[in-house]
This record gives C-alpha cells, structure tokens and sequence, in this order.
C-alpha cells in the first residue's frame, strides 16, 4: 500500500517539470539538427552548381575577401560576447546580461548590414541570382543564413525586451540557453559558409 | 493589384465535373456545419477538441482528416480507373488532359502526404504516449500547432479544386516541368506551399515525439524494455528529422527559382534539374520508409496480442527498424537509375536496395515465429496483418527485381512500377493503418468496432487489391507506362477492365469501413470496453481505461518487462486500487495553434496568389500570435487528487471492483488475462 503512495509522489515529481529547461533544450538541439540539414541541402546544391557560371561571373571576379573577413570577425565576436551574456546569466546579473545582449545584437547587426550591403552591390552591377546557377546558389545559401541570423537579431531584441521586463527567471534562462545554441550554431555554418564560399571561391 | 494573380477566371465554373464534385462536396460541408449549429456544439467542439492539447484528441482529429483524404484521394483514384477503362482504342474519356493530370498528381500527394500521414501521426498521437506511461507529449502545444498546420496545408490542397487548379507535373514535380516556364499557373505553388506547410508540421511532430520518448518514459522502462510500436515510431521521427529539411529545402529552391528567378533547376543558366531529383529522393525514400515503420510496429503489436505470446525478437526487431532507417537513407538513386549515373552507381545503388530485403525478412520471420504455437485469434486486425505479409512479401519481391539496374531500365515508369509501390504501401503501410485503427479504436472511444463488418472490409480490399494492382504488373510488362489519359492497344484492354473493377472492389471495402464505423456507435453499448483492456494486452495502453482519462494514468505506473501490463497482470499489481492520489500537472487548453494555422492558411493562400499584402498579413499573424503564446501565464494548471478519484472510482465501479471495500489481498487473486505460458 505504502509503496502506491509512494509512486504516487514519483509521478508527480516525473511531471512537475513539464515544460522544463532540459526538455525544451533537448527539443531545441533536435530542432538544430532539422535546420543542420537543410543548410547541408542547400551546401549541397551549391557544390554542385558553383562552377555553372553560365554567361555570369565566377566566385573570383567577385568576392572581397578583406571585406568579408570583417563581416566574419563580426559575427565571431558576437558569440563570445554572447557567451559573456550566459555567464553574467547564470551569475544572476541582469544589468550585465542586457549590457551583452547588447553589444552581441550590435555585432550581429554590423554582418546583417554588411551582407545586405554586399547582396545590394552585386545586384546592382548586375551579378544577381538571376544571372546564373552559381549565383542562385550563393544568393541562396548566404541568405539562408542571412535570413537565419535576422530571426536570431528579432529572437535577441525579444529577450532583451523579457529580461529587462521580468528579469532572469527560469524561463528566461532556458530561453536564453536555446538561442545561445542557435547563435553559436549559425557561427559555425558561417565558418562552413565562409570556408566553402569565400575562400575557396576568391582562390 | 489587390489581389495578385487571382482573377475571377480562376474558378473553373465552366467545367461541369468540377462544378458538380464542388457543390457536392460543399453541401456535405453545409449539412455538417448545420447539423452541429442545430445540435449547438459549436461550444463543445471548440472547447474540447479543436483547443484541445490533450495527445489522445489531437491524435482522433489527425485520423479523421486521414480518413477525409483517404475518401478524396480514393475519389480521384476511381476517376483514374474509370478514365482508363473508358478511353481505349481511340476514344478519349471523360477526362481531358488538363485535368487528368491534376487527378493523378493530387492523387499521389494526397494520399502520401494528406492521407498517409496524418493516419500515422494520429495513431503515434494517441498510443505512444500511453504505450510509455507518459501523461502527455513533451510540447503539448507544439503538438496542437502542428496539427494545424496540417489542417492549413490540407485547405490550401482542397481550395485548388475551386479556385485556381493544382499542379500537373505528377506527385513529384520534376524541373523543367514544374518551373515557370513549363508551369506558368498556380498549380505547382499550391503543391510547393502546402507540402512546405505540412513538412513543417510533421518536423515539429517528430522534434515533439523524440523528446518525449526520451524524456518521459515511465520509471524503470529502458530503451530496450520501450514496446515495437514506440520503437519503430522512434525510428520513424528520427528518419523524419534527418529527411524532412532536405524536402523543405527543395521545394524552397523550386520557388525560388519560380518567384525570384533563380536558376536552380531551370533548363537554361547553368541550373541542374537532376539535383532535384536528387534531393527529393533523399528525403523521398526515406519518407517510404517513415510511413511503413511504424506499420510494422502495429503488426507486431497485433500478432503478439492476438498469438497470445510475447514477441519473437523483440531486439532484434529494434535492431532490424534501424538497419532499414540508416540503409533507407543510402538507396535514394534507384528511383533515377536511367539518368545515366554511370554502371558503378547504378550498382552501389541496386545492391543497397537489396539488402534492404534481409532486415525485413528477419522481421517477417520473427512475426512468424511470433504465431507459430500460438493461440491465434482471428480478429480483424489479424486478418489485416496476415493480409500484409502475403501482399507485403510480393510487393518486395517485385521492388527486388526492380533493384536490378539493367531490369529497371525496361520497367522505369511502366505501370510494373505503378503497381510495386502500391503493393508496399497499400499492403504495407495501410493495411497496417487499418489494423492500428481497429486494434486501438476500443483504447480512444470505449467500444470495440463490428468484427463483421470489419471482416467484410478487409477481404473487399484485400481481393480489391489484387484485381487492381496484379494487372498493372502484366500492363506494365506488356510495355504500358504511367500518367497515360487514353490508350490506343486492345491487348491492354482486358487488363484495364480487371484493375477498374479492382476498384470498385476497394471502393466497396471503403464503404464497409464506414458502415463499419456507424453500426459500432449505434451499437457503442453492446461493444462496451468496461475494463481498457479489451484484448488481452501486453503493454500498459491497455492498463488504463478506454477512453483513458485525459491524465491517462492516475498513478504512473512502474515498468519491469517489455510487455508491461502483462508482467503486472501476472503479479497481480493489475488494477489495483491506490489509497490516495497526488495532484497531477496537466497542460491547459490553447486556441494559439487554431489561431496559427488560420494566419497560415492566409500566408499560404497569399503567396501561391502573388497577394503580397495578404502575405505580410499573414506573417506578421504568426509572429504576433506566436509572442502572446510565448508571453502567456496560463499554461497549465493541477488536477486536484478528488477529481481523480471520482474518476478512477467510476472506473473501477464499472470494473465491478469494490473501492470501498478493498484489500490488498483481491489484487492478488490471479485476474482475468494473464498470459497463457508458452514458450517464445
């Protein structure tokens, strides 16, 4: 009989957290990895058609390297300062979390604005993804995460707008861990997209 | 323009057959929605369904969309037949081309991806969770949303009917046909918004379910210990997670290339059509495998319930679902191999889609071994399980042969092809459907469906199958290929005649199903399910009552054996009565997912329509919806230990147990249902 009681508290405990940090962040890695493979898709259709130039321009004619070499410092420093937002995080210090936000909303604003930048000129000059398969499939893969890093700048500027509203609650926090992956995550396919694109393509 | 493309010519109200099947369908709609105004469950609808997030009735509404598609897909099958038998030796039918076209690729896309599906999610919705003693899924809400979002994707489909047309590429649109250029109208947006619409969903579902396998178990139940079903369906999401995206970004490339002028898959500026196919394979073989996985789980579960026994290699079933899950991911290219990949390919190719026979064959033989020695008894489920492994096994023979790269170049895109995959997913993934539905339809409403008329369904499909689809593997060698409107060969004719009248066999079948359905609510009563386990169970759905609560376990229960409610009913902890009951967090209901999916539908419908201002409509409603759920302090909330017991003692009362007056010592009387003992 006792035992049933006893069960009884399990369950409870077993449920009492449910939507808890540890399933929302486990959802979230899942979630990742969805959106790891459709940038592999999209890698994918750019390994193949890259050298489909048609009547266009090649990666060579028109990559900046110096120029893109500072929109990726851009965005790499943004993740260690968001990584200093989850330290202050996790050490409670609201003020310092929004300082950091900030500063890594800043960075990631700079390499949204230098892409745009970059998509406006070649457009301009008339090396749209209308031209060719390889600037379709550039236009493409750089946008998707161009686009990527836009929802995290939105996804940023609402939780800075949380935080400094109801401070570092436990939702907050998990909130804050998921895009903490998401950022670092959309680093990493940078560093792909800057490896596979750019420096392969200036070469 | 204020509203893109659409113009009033858009609706084909010239057309008398799309006239008459629009009004049709629109009356059943008008009566429906006059019958629940006159009977004023507009209310009760909305509040316990449609708001739900309760798994159990998320899980019912999938079905029934299911089972709405599977009429409309079923419909434009018999328009197919019927065409065909009809437009021989140079007549020409009664369907144009124009339109012809647009039955069989909506055919193709609303049985695999409207029909299939959402019967296979409703199925994973309503058991899994209970299968491992959980209360709910881990993101109830999500799990709403991504219902909706199916219904959206499924409105956008229909709404094709009347306004517009659909796409006439085939389920598959392949560039060039499906670019711009070839496919001017809206028909190749409605398939790329609705299919990218529904994937989304069914990511969302998948993401939700592995959490929830791996995260809610009940205490003690291992991996290893979790029952077939949860497991093949465990291997179904992680297929949907690493195939799905690829789908998603295929289709993003193709409406690129048609909305943006992108040159992806164009015939001109360096575009590759064939990386299309590609990518749609990648994710198109292994979504075969997404939908007959789980099927096999719900064999399992019927041949071990009804043969009495415990499984016959369970691991090794575990095992075998993940061998087909990874090699199903490696045999893409045998859906191209006359696109002239070269002998070597070819070969990797053909011989990975062979071995993909050994791991099936050792699950046909473990479901035999699971029978031999057993008590079988021949319910309908049975039947429909027995009737797979016979259809099943031709199907896979034939697709063997097929694998074959120097056979395939003579069979690629025959009606031999036509009739394989129906073989397979007819025979393997319906027909498990079918046996889940009725397997399980005691656990999700209380009463147990008619067995004649059950019986009576599936021989009309089983010998409607036959009659349909054998002739298409003798059309198919005697050189008649697919997606023809009339055909001019009188040694194809009696051949076409057979398959038409196959047809009208399943149709038979189908309207067996649903008297079926009818006659067990008339006779709900007197097919009663009083105790939950209304077959002699072995794993703990059938622990609690049918309908379960919506809390489904009042106390959840501990597991100590793959078959954990007969393990209880053999120690006798079946259905004991606890002294006292905790509070229990339950999820509240949230119209968010409603709200989501209609904002959805506006986006959808905007995009396909070039109605721009409707699209940012319909954006910024997701988002603005999708803010307030996330700033949302209602949640959940506690079902109180009172509550729980009144509903646990109605239970038990209805069991003929004496709550009042218990002991531990009627617990341990041996109950109704232990297992026979028999060696497995």
């Amino acid at each position: 009989m006792s035992t049933y009681v006893e069960h009884a508290h399990d369950a409870h405990d077993d449920h009492e957290h449910h939507d808890s940090g540890s399933q929302t962040v486990l959802g979230f890695w899942f979630y990742l990895m969805t959106d790891c493979i459709l940038f592999a898709t999209a890698f994918a259709a750019y390994a193949v058609l890259y050298r489909n130039i048609a009547t266009g321009v090649s990666g060579k004619e028109i990559f900046e390297l110096p120029y893109v070499m500072g929109e990726t410092a851009a965005l790499l420093l943004s993740s260690i300062t968001y990584g200093f937002a989850m330290i202050a995080g996790y050490k409670g210090n609201k003020s310092a979390v929004l300082g950091w936000l900030a500063v890594t909303f800043a960075c990631g604003a700079v390499f949204i604005g230098m892409e745009v930048n970059e998509f406006h000129n070649l457009i301009a000059e008339g090396h749209g993804p209308n031209v060719s398969a390889f600037l379709s499939s550039f236009f493409g893969l750089v946008g998707l995460h161009g686009l990527h890093v836009t929802a995290g700048l939105l996804w940023m500027a609402v939780m800075m707008f949380e935080v400094a509203k109801t401070g570092l609650t436990g939702r907050a926090m998990t909130r804050l861990s998921c895009l903490s992956l998401f950022w670092h995550f959309l680093d990493i396919v940078w560093i792909c997209v800057f490896t596979v694109v750019y420096l392969k393509g200036a070469m | 323009m204020l509203l893109g493309k659409l113009t009033l010519d858009a609706i084909p109200y010239k057309e008398p057959i799309i006239v008459a099947a629009l009004s049709g369908a629109g009356l059943l709609g008008l009566v429906v929605l006059a019958l629940i105004t006159k009977f004023g469950k507009w209310g009760y609808l909305w509040k316990e369904w449609l708001t739900s997030v309760d798994h159990k009735k998320i899980g019912v509404m999938y079905i029934v969309v299911a089972m709405i598609m599977l009429l409309r897909g079923f419909a434009d099958a018999l328009m197919m037949r019927t065409q065909l038998a009809l437009a021989t030796d140079g007549h020409l039918g009664v369907f144009p081309p124009e339109h012809y076209d647009q039955i069989f690729t909506a055919h193709g896309v609303i049985m695999i991806i409207f029909m299939a599906m959402p019967f296979m999610t409703g199925l994973m919705n309503i058991v899994v969770p209970l299968q491992i003693g959980a209360r709910d899924v881990a993101f109830p809400f999500l799990n709403s949303l991504s219902f909706w979002l199916l219904v959206s994707a499924v409105i956008l489909v229909n709404l094709s009917l009347g306004v517009g047309n659909f796409a006439r590429t085939g389920w598959v649109a392949y560039p060039p046909l499906s670019e711009l250029g070839f496919s001017p109208d809206v028909g190749v947006d409605y398939y790329t918004w609705a299919l990218q619409i529904s994937g989304i969903g069914t990511t969302l579902t998948a993401i939700n379910f592995l959490v929830t396998i791996i995260k809610m178990r009940a205490p003690g139940m291992k991996l290893m210990q979790m029952p077939i079903f949860t497991w093949t369906c465990t291997w179904a999401n992680v297929l949907i997670v690493a195939s799905f995206p690829i789908l998603t970004g295929a289709l993003a490339m193709l409406s690129l290339d048609r909305y943006l002028d992108f040159h992806f898959f164009t015939a001109e500026a360096g575009g590759n059509a064939m990386m299309y196919l590609n990518l749609f394979w990648a994710w198109g073989h292994p979504e075969v495998y997404i939908l007959v996985l789980p099927a096999f789980g719900i064999f399992s579960e019927v041949i071990s319930t009804f043969s009495g026994k415990r499984l016959f290699g369970h691991t090794s079933m575990i095992v075998a679902s993940g061998v087909i899950s990874v090699l199903g991911f490696m045999v893409w290219l045998h859906h191209f191999f006359t696109m002239g990949s070269g002998a070597d390919v070819n070969a990797f190719f053909g011989i990975a889609t062979m071995v993909i026979s050994v791991p099936t064959g050792v699950k046909l033989f473990n479901w035999l071994f699971t029978m031999y020695q057993g008590r079988i008894r021949f319910t309908p489920p049975v039947l429909w399980t027995m009737g797979f492994m016979v259809t099943f096994s031709i199907g896979g023979m034939t697709g063997v042969l097929m694998a074959v790269p120097g056979a395939d170049f003579v069979l690629h895109n025959s009606l031999f092809l036509i009739a394989h995959f129906h073989n397979t997913i007819i025979g393997g993934a319906v027909f498990g459907y079918l046996a889940g539905f009725s397997y399980w339809f005691p656990k999700a409403f209380g009463f147990k469906l008619n067995e004649k008329l059950g019986k009576a369904a599936f021989w009309f499909w089983q010998s409607g199958f036959m009659f349909a689809f054998i002739p298409l593997y003798i059309l198919g060698f005697l050189g008649m290929t697919r997606r023809l409107n009339h055909t001019d060969n009188p040694a194809w004719d009696p051949w076409l005649y057979i398959a038409c009248v196959g047809a009208v066999l399943i149709a038979c079948g189908i309207g067996c199903q649903l008297l079926q359905i009818v006659v067990s609510i008339r006779d709900r009563k007197k097919l009663a399910d009083v105790t939950g386990d209304p077959w002699n169970g072995h794993t703990l759905e059938w622990s609690t009552s049918s309908p379960p609560p919506f809390y489904n376990f009042a106390v959840v229960p501990h597991v100590h054996d793959i078959d954990a409610f007969t393990d209880m009913k053999e120690k006798g902890e079946a259905y004991k009565v606890p002294q006292k009951y905790a509070p229990i967090h339950m999820p509240s209901n949230t119209a968010t997912g409603v709200y989501i999916g209609g904002f959805t539908t506006l986006l959808g419908f905007a995009l396909i329509w070039h109605i721009w201002w409707l699209a940012i409509v319909g954006l910024v409603g997701i988002i603005g919806a999708m803010l307030a759920r996330a700033y949302d302090n209602n949640l959940d909330y506690y079902v109180q230990p009172d509550e729980v017991e009144a509903i646990e003692r109605a239970h038990f009362e209805q069991m003929g147990i004496d709550v009042d007056n218990y002991s531990e010592r009627d617990a341990d009387k041996p109950r109704r249902g232990s297992r026979p003992t028999t060696t497995a």
